[in-house]
């Protein structure tokens, strides 16, 4: 999540979002309360014309993420803006950490500092703060047939393909094959939060929309990292 | 006088409700925060920071009490309250009563010069609060 990556993802996942609309809400018309393409779309939408117009900065990449999550929450209208706004609003508030440089090394003369984490690093922070803050805010876990079903396994990926010194399109494209795994994994599961709990047993069978539209997001993300 | 933020998914829903807390207690305040900011069904964390603000606004020093409907309403107030001033917050309370039977007692209750925290409780409190008859609840009638 550096440099032009910010902006050439948020881009590119509001137009699959757009395209992936009338997908998502008809998986959300199974178990939910059918708008989560519509909603998404919607919020994205806003985002566009935000970052257009310049009302959403493009860059640094911290204030893009902070901007877009303000859009999509204010705008959505379900868990979903609630939940992802935070969590690209917190990825932005690691990024903004991170790039007030390496920390200063005490006693080090000339106020020396430690080396500024890379570019990968520096994404698998962000995407781990925002999982972080999702998980916070739904007070969820991995297996309630939740977008963390998708984002936790990606998050993962990410860090391990980071750690064993993978660059980012290719640690990235394994965050999104984890993530698009861990969606489908969603269909046998019983759904133990957010409205699809209401359905008890019959929201088994179901691919979960917050995951289906999480991997969706981390593709996108994967496709923006590779150029 | 305690004031009142009612928060939901549906503005028309919150219009209504609005109209019967006022009938049955004509002098509290109420702020509400229905929809998103484009008007659809939903909740949206800066409409519910702005009621907060209004709501705070019109209770003096006496403070708010928060009623809200299902889902995602407890997401976005998280976020909103989050944005008010920590002062602010502090006349905050939040209530677990259901939106509709919780917003009129809160009223009344208000109306009568109680304090959040004991309008809080009468909301609180309509959450078993029995609405049907006893010897319906039997597995009578209906």
């Amino acid at each position: 999540m550096t440099d032009e990556l910010v902006e050439r993802w948020l881009r590119l996942a509001a137009a699959r979002v757009a395209a992936e609309r009338e997908r998502l809400t008809d998986l959300d018309a199974a178990i939910g309360d059918g708008d989560h393409g519509i909603n998404l779309d919607r919020g994205f939408r806003e985002l566009l014309r935000r970052l257009d117009a310049g009302a959403c900065p493009v860059e640094p990449p911290a204030l893009a993420l902070d901007g877009a999550g303000r859009a999509l929450i204010g705008t959505v209208g379900g868990a979903s803006g609630a939940l992802y706004g935070r969590g690209l609003q917190r990825a932005g508030a690691v990024l903004a950490a991170l790039d007030g440089g390496g920390q200063v090394v005490p006693g080090e003369p000339g106020g020396a500092r430690t080396a500024r984490p890379s570019r990968e690093e520096r994404t698998a922070a962000a995407f781990a703060a925002a999982v972080a803050a999702i998980t916070a805010l739904g007070r969820a876990a991995p297996g309630q047939k939740t977008m963390l079903d998708a984002l936790v396994p990606a998050r993962d990926a990410l860090g391990a393909a980071v750690a064993a010194g993978a660059p980012l399109a290719v640690a990235c494209a394994s965050a999104a094959a984890a993530a698009e795994a861990g969606a489908l994994a969603t269909i046998p599961l019983l759904a133990t939060k957010g409205r699809a709990s209401y359905l008890g047993e019959r929201s088994i069978g179901h691919l979960d929309p917050g995951a289906a539209s999480s991997a969706l997001l981390v593709r996108a993300l994967a496709d923006a990292a590779a150029g | 006088m305690v004031a009142l933020v009612l928060v939901g998914h549906s503005p028309a829903l919150l219009r209504a409700l609005r109209e019967m807390v006022g009938q049955a207690a004509p002098a509290v305040r109420v702020a509400t925060a229905g929809g998103t900011l484009v008007g659809g069904l939903g909740t949206s964390a800066p409409g519910i920071r702005d009621a907060l603000r209004a709501g705070l606004a019109a209770a003096g020093g006496d403070g708010i009490v928060v009623l809200l409907d299902l889902g995602s309403a407890a997401m976005a107030l998280e976020i909103a309250l989050e944005e008010l001033d920590r002062a602010e917050r502090a006349f905050v309370v939040v209530s677990e009563g259901p939106l509709v039977e919780g917003a009129v007692r809160a009223a009344v209750e208000a109306a009568g010069g109680a304090s959040r925290e004991a309008v809080r409780a009468a909301a609180d409190a309509e959450r078993t609060a029995p609405k049907l008859p006893p010897d319906w609840l039997a597995g009578g009638a209906a």
